[in-house]
C-alpha cells in the first residue's frame, strides 16, 4: 500500500471510530446540560444497543429495520427507567454521589448484560455487503459508510430538534437556567427524563451501527464511555458541535498514532490529548474559556 | 483525637490483634490483610475527597505506582525491598506533585476527568512497558519482606505487620483532621475563595493532601506487591479507582472511620457475593446504589447518628 493510500485508510478508520466517540459525547452532553451529572453509564447504553440488536436480528430473526427500532426503543426505556429510579428521587445530591450513582447503575447494567448475553463477544452481520469497497488504494467496509452516514443523520436530526422544535428549545432552556425554565411553565422534571431518553437512544444507535465492525461484549462500556467523555471535554463540555469535532479528531489522531507510532499506546495518546486540553484550555477547544 | 474516637480506636486495635488469636484460617487472614491494605489506600482518598473536597479518580494509579516501583526495583535491580518501598513512596509523591500542579486548579467534573484520564494512561503504561513490568501477564517473583531477620512469609506475621502500620496511619490522620491543617482543609472544601481570604494556603494544602493521599496509596501498593509477590495491571485499573471512591463515599465521607468501614465492607462484600456467581455483579451494583441513595452520610454516618440516638435515649 502506498503512503497516501495508507493515510487515506487510517483517516477513514479514524472517522468511523470517531463517529462513535462523537455520539457518546453528544449523549453525555445532553444529560450534563439538563442535570449537571456526569453519566458514567453512557458506554453501557452503547453495549446494550449493540447486544439487543444481535438478539432481535440474529437470534430472533426479525428484520434489520424492525430490530433497529426495537433495540433503540429498549435502550431509550433503559435511560428513562434509570433516571426515574435513581436521579429523579434525589434532591440536590452532592456531585460525588451523583457520579457514584451513575457508576452503580453502569455496574448493574453490565451485570445484567452479562447474565443476558454471557461473557463472549457476539458478531452482527453488516447492514449491507461485507465486501470492502476499493477507493484510491484503500479498502473501506460498507458498514463504515453506514456508521458515518447514520452519525451524520443523527447529528442533523438533533440539530433540527434543538434549534427549531419546542421540545428542543425547552431542553436548551433547561440547560441555561432550570429555575427560570420552571417559571416559564416548562416541566423541568420531564425535560430531565427526556434528556436521559434521548441520550439512551443515541447510545443505542451508536452501539447498533458499530457492532458489525467491532463485535460487542458485555464489558466494552467503560472504555467507550471514557473515550466519549474525553471527546466531550476536548470539545468543551455541553457543546454539541464541539463533541462532534472532538470525537472525530480523537478518532483520527488515535488511528494515525496507532498506524504510525504504536498501537499499544493509542488509548494513552487519546487521554493525553484530553489532559493537555484540560490543563491548557479547560473550557475545551470550542468551549467558552471558563471553568466552574 | 477526641475522647470518643480514642475509645473507639483502642477497642478497634484490640479487636484487630485479637482476630488472629481467634481465627487462624489462612483464607480469613488473607482477606484481612487485603482489607488492611485497602484501608491504607482508602484513607488517603478520604483526606482528599472527604476533607479537602477534591474528587480524584486515579487512586489506583498511585496504588499501582507503589506496587510496580518496589516490585521492579527489587526483582529486576536487586535493590533491598525496604529501600525500594521508600523509593516507591517518593516517586508517587513526585508524580502527585507534578500532576497536582495543573490538575488541582480544575474543579468538580474537570478534576474527576483529568484524574480518570491520568489513571488510564498509567494503567496502559503498566501493560505496555513489558520489559520492565512484565506486560499484561504481570510481574512475578517479587521478594517477601524481612524484618529484623524474620521473614514475613506467613499470613500471621504479615497480618500483624500491615495492621501495625494501618493503626499508626489512622492515629496520625485522626490527629491531623483535628489540627489547624484539618480545619483548613474542611474550610476549603466549603469554599476555596472564603478559605483563601481567611489565610488558608489553598493551593499548597490541596497539593500536600493530594501527595499525602498518593503516598498512602503507594504504601498500600508496596505492601500488596510484597505480599502477593505477583502483580498484574488489572489490579490497578480505573475500576479499582472507582471501588476506592466507593469505599470512601459509602463508608462515610467525612469520617476517618468511614474509610475503615468502607474498606472492610467493600473488600469482604465481593468475597461473600462469589456465592451468587453470575449475579454477583448485579448484586454488588444494587447494594452500592442502595447505600448511595438511602444512606447519603455513608455507613459511618448511620452508626454515628444511631449512637447519638442511643445516647439521648439513656440521658
Amino acid at each position: 500500500m502506498t503512503l497516501s493510500a495508507q493515510i487515506f485508510q487510517l483517516l477513514l478508520t479514524g472517522i468511523t471510530i470517531g463517529s462513535i466517540y462523537a455520539m457518546v459525547a453528544i449523549g453525555f452532553n445532553i444529560i450534563y446540560n439538563t442535570t449537571d451529572a456526569m453519566n458514567f453509564a453512557q458506554g453501557e447504553f452503547v453495549v446494550i444497543g449493540g447486544l439487543s440488536m444481535i438478539m432481535f436480528h440474529e437470534t430472533l430473526g426479525l428484520s434489520l429495520f424492525i430490530s433497529f427500532f426495537i433495540s433503540v426503543a429498549l435502550v431509550t426505556l433503559v435511560g428513562i427507567i434509570f433516571e426515574r429510579l435513581t436521579i429523579s428521587p434525589l434532591k440536590n445530591p452532592p456531585l460525588v454521589t451523583v457520579i457514584l450513582i451513575t457508576i452503580a447503575v453502569s455496574i448493574i447494567l453490565k451485570g445484567l448484560a452479562m447474565i443476558t448475553w454471557g461473557k463472549d463477544s457476539h458478531p452482527l452481520e453488516p447492514f449491507s455487503s461485507a465486501e470492502p469497497i476499493q477507493i484510491g488504494g484503500a479498502a473501506i467496509l460498507p458498514q463504515a459508510l453506514w456508521v458515518i452516514g447514520i452519525t451524520l443523520l443523527v447529528v442533523l436530526l438533533l440539530t433540527y430538534m434543538f434549534r427549531f422544535t419546542m421540545v428542543g428549545k425547552a431542553l436548551r432552556a433547561c440547560a441555561i437556567n432550570r429555575d427560570a425554565t420552571k417559571l416559564m411553565g416548562i416541566n423541568a422534571k420531564a425535560m430531565i427524563t427526556l434528556s436521559f431518553a434521548i441520550s439512551g437512544a443515541i447510545g443505542g444507535v451508536a452501539g447498533i451501527i458499530i457492532t458489525p465492525i467491532t463485535l460487542m461484549e458485555y464489558d466494552r462500556g467503560a472504555m467507550l464511555g471514557i473515550k466519549g467523555f474525553s471527546a466531550a471535554i476536548v470539545g468543551g463540555v455541553g457543546n454539541s458541535t464541539g463533541a462532534v469535532v472532538a470525537g472525530l479528531m480523537i478518532g483520527i489522531l488515535e488511528s494515525f498514532f496507532a498506524g504510525f507510532i504504536s498501537s499499544g499506546y493509542k488509548d494513552a495518546f487519546a487521554f493525553l490529548i484530553m489532559l493537555l486540553v484540560l490543563f491548557v484550555r479547560p473550557g475545551g477547544l470550542l468551549g467558552r474559556y471558563e471553568v466552574e | 483525637m477526641s475522647k470518643k474516637n480514642f475509645l473507639a480506636y483502642v477497642v478497634f486495635a484490640i479487636a484487630i490483634f485479637l482476630f488472629p488469636v481467634v481465627e487462624r484460617d489462612e483464607y480469613f487472614l488473607t482477606v484481612m490483610i487485603i482489607v488492611g491494605i485497602n484501608v491504607l489506600v482508602t484513607l488517603g482518598l478520604t483526606m482528599l475527597i472527604g476533607f479537602a473536597g477534591q474528587l480524584s479518580l486515579c487512586q489506583a494509579a498511585f496504588y499501582g505506582i507503589g506496587a510496580y516501583t518496589t516490585g521492579v526495583l527489587s526483582t529486576k535491580f536487586g535493590i533491598n525491598p525496604w529501600i525500594s518501598i521508600v523509593f516507591a513512596i517518593f516517586l508517587a509523591c513526585c508524580v502527585a506533585f507534578f500532576l497536582g500542579l495543573p490538575a488541582l486548579k480544575l474543579r468538580g467534573h474537570y478534576l474527576a476527568m483529568a484524574t480518570l484520564g491520568f489513571g488510564e494512561i498509567v494503567n496502559i503504561v503498566f501493560k505496555e512497558l513489558g520489559t520492565l513490568t512484565g506486560g499484561p501477564s504481570g510481574l512475578t517473583g517479587i521478594p517477601r519482606l524481612t524484618l529484623a531477620g524474620i521473614c514475613l512469609d506467613t499470613d500471621l506475621r504479615y497480618f500483624v505487620f500491615v495492621w501495625f502500620f494501618v493503626l499508626l496511619v489512622i492515629a496520625f490522620l485522626m490527629n491531623l483532621t483535628r489540627s489547624r491543617v484539618g480545619r483548613g482543609l474542611l474550610a476549603l472544601k466549603r469554599s476555596e475563595d472564603a478559605a483563601g481570604v481567611m489565610g488558608v494556603p489553598v493551593a499548597r494544602y490541596k497539593i500536600e493532601v493530594f501527595m499525602l493521599g498518593s503516598a498512602l496509596a503507594a504504601l498500600g501498593g508496596a505492601f500488596y506487591a510484597h505480599y502477593v509477590t505477583v502483580i498484574s495491571p488489572e489490579s490497578f485499573d480505573v475500576f479499582f479507582s472507582l471501588v476506592v471512591v466507593t469505599m470512601v463515599v459509602a463508608g462515610g465521607l467525612t469520617y476517618v472511620w468511614g474509610s475503615v468501614i468502607g474498606a472492610f465492607f467493600f473488600t469482604i462484600l465481593p468475597e461473600v457475593l462469589q456465592a451468587f456467581e453470575d449475579y454477583s455483579i448485579v448484586t454488588y451494583g444494587s447494594i452500592l446504589l442502595f447505600i448511595l441513595m438511602f444512606m447519603p452520610q455513608g455507613i459511618a454516618g448511620i452508626i454515628d447518628s444511631g449512637m447519638k440516638k442511643v445516647k439521648r435515649a439513656f440521658s
